[in-house]
């Protein structure tokens, strides 16, 4: 039996108290059995204010935007370019109208695949993504490469779960027209050097695309000090709702595309037989946007804001190191990516004879704890690491030490339940 | 009361560890496998059918090997030892419910299909002989 001997380093910590915005995570999962959600890396749960702010703008503010004279589409529309501006902030960009609104980070990945690339991408390009990427940020760059005849290439890993970046380096040429690559793993956990990356990618004339949906949500974000051309992040990921999220592009670049989808909304002017784009961000908006989703992300902002994204990531810190440490010491247990120095909130595993699946089972049957098993959009990486599946554990802010604690006693709850002990089958008569 | 101890009650462990007919079969005359993307469980069913009478064929032996989590390959030797020694038209009458009833514990969706993968690959074996047998 494995046991944790040193005490959570208190000041790291943020507030216990942070747990009653959260009303998901103040009843019974089970009845006597209090919830421990690690799944943030797949979702995260909402403040009361999100919540809250949802139901205002339906019950004061809703119409449509952009579109009215009346009361009520003014506000909608001042509250929605509110929440554009809090985005940027968010994110370091220099101008709002490089803020566009759309429903996640795979639509924002497609939207640049599909604009940009098909604007720019030539047979005999390549396109430099990474091994341990998300379909989202893999599957849209196979379709373009498929359009282009460009190609697709995929920076290896360390051996310790890190990008290659001598073989990033070997990689990148001049036929690099675009580097898509995480700021964050989301089943390694690794921290991508994503200024290093970008520096290196420019210096060879290729733009460079930043997944940043797992390390927006967990730290401060400067999109400036990157120098990334674009980056893609979504809002039920940083305590917002699902269907929004947002792309960040340079304006110049931005301006150059052409637009991805018709309809209303982008257009500055129609005939019967052609159009001309509106401006920005308004050309990368068409139809009627997720206007309370965006409206919510914005309360949800202020949230992180308040808390502070350099005390939340201090927090995360302290909780993914306690989970490292207690799972290194489990014997047969193999602990996904680079050490705790290296990596963001989360801790993906994986153990001899045991599929993820179980773990997930009596995790959550038996201990309350909500964790991800499965491959995590991550099929060509899990493949590459020899495994099927892996079970992921993922911190947020308003995690605890004691979950951390909770979920250790679990996988050696699991580990004992599976163990081989000689069992066997009841026989038939005639067998 | 957790699930938990439902969805791995003992004798399913048992059939996990001691499972019935884990194996290849020589001589086999059907054979199929199948997967499943969610946890990446796979099952292999060879089978040796007697059809030479009018009545529509036995199961004369079967074996399966695979891997993967424990309700796909528990379920699996469940399975076979509940059709070992039946009709052809008896296994092709055996429902998805009736896996789900033989295996036992009420499961998510998510995890019936763990379990309803050996069904559905023997389902497919049974249509599936092999070129060169015989």
């Amino acid at each position: 039996m494995t046991t944790i001997k040193t005490s959570p380093t208190t000041t790291d910590l943020l507030p216990e108290a942070l747990r009653n915005d959260f009303p998901i995570l103040n009843g019974d999962l089970h009845p006597g059995q209090s919830l421990a959600f690690l799944d943030n890396a797949a979702s995260t749960q909402r403040p009361v204010q999100v919540i809250d702010a949802i139901s205002t703008v339906y019950q004061r503010d809703y119409a449509n935007v952009h579109r009215g004279i009346h009361t009520l589409s003014e506000r909608s529309t001042e509250l929605y370019e509110q929440a554009r501006e809090k985005v940027r902030a968010l994110i370091g960009a220099e101008h709002a109208r490089e803020i566009i609104f759309t429903q996640g980070t795979t639509a924002s990945i497609n939207l640049v695949a599909r604009s940009w690339g098909d604007e720019n991408l030539r047979p005999g390009d390549e396109v430099l993504t990474t091994v341990m990427e998300h379909h989202s940020n893999l599957v849209p760059w196979q379709q373009a490469v498929g359009r282009s005849g460009a190609v697709l290439r995929h920076v290896p890993l360390t051996d310790d779960g890190r990008l290659n970046m001598e073989a990033f380096d070997r990689l990148l040429s001049e036929r690099t027209k675009l580097v898509a690559v995480a700021s964050v793993s989301n089943t390694l956990g690794t921290i991508n050097p994503i200024e290093q990356i970008v520096a290196r990618a420019h210096a060879a004339g290729a733009v460079v695309l930043v997944d940043a949906a797992q390390s927006v949500p967990h730290q401060p974000t400067d999109v400036r000090a990157w120098d990334a051309d674009f980056v893609a992040f979504s809002g039920h990921k940083m305590l917002g709702p699902s269907g929004v999220g947002v792309l960040y592009g340079k304006e110049g670049l931005l301006d150059a595309m052409p637009p991805f989808f018709g309809g209303g909304s982008m257009i500055s002017e129609v005939q019967f037989d052609r159009f001309t784009p509106a401006e920005l961000p308004a050309k990368f908006e068409a139809g009627t946007p997720p206007i309370v989703p965006v409206i919510a992300m914005s309360a949800a902002i202020e949230y992180l804001n308040r808390v502070g994204l350099d005390a939340i990531h201090r927090h995360e810190q302290t909780l993914t190191r306690r989970a490292y440490d207690a799972l290194a010491g489990v014997e047969g247990l193999r602990i996904l990516g680079p050490a705790p120095e290296h990596r963001s909130g989360l801790v993906s595993f994986v153990f001899e004879r045991i599929h993820a699946h179980e773990f997930a089972q009596v995790l959550n049957d038996r201990f309350g704890i909500a964790v991800r098993a499965g491959h995590h959009c991550t099929q060509p990486l899990h493949a590459l690491l020899g495994i099927t599946a892996s079970t992921r554990a993922s911190f947020y802010l308003y995690n605890r030490p004691e979950e951390v604690d909770r979920l250790l006693e679990g996988v050696v709850a699991v580990q004992e339940l599976f163990a081989p002990r000689g069992r066997r089958r009841r026989r038939k008569p005639d067998e | 009361m957790s699930t938990e101890e439902e969805v791995y009650q003992e004798h399913i462990l048992d059939h996990y560890e001691d499972p019935f007919h884990r194996g290849t079969l020589s001589g086999a005359t059907h054979a199929h496998e199948g997967k499943n993307p969610l946890c990446g469980d796979v099952v292999r069913i060879e089978l040796i059918l007697d059809q030479s009478d009018d009545e529509g064929g036995k199961v004369v032996d079967l074996y399966f090997t695979g891997e993967g989590c424990v309700i796909s390959q528990a379920s699996a030797s469940m399975l076979l030892e509940a059709v070992y020694g039946k009709t052809v038209d008896d296994l092709k009458q055996f429902s998805a419910e009736q896996m789900l009833e033989l295996y036992g514990p009420r499961l998510t969706p998510n995890r019936q299909q763990c379990c309803l993968l050996s069904w559905k690959v023997l389902q497919s074996a049974v249509h599936a002989p092999i070129e060169d047998a015989g």
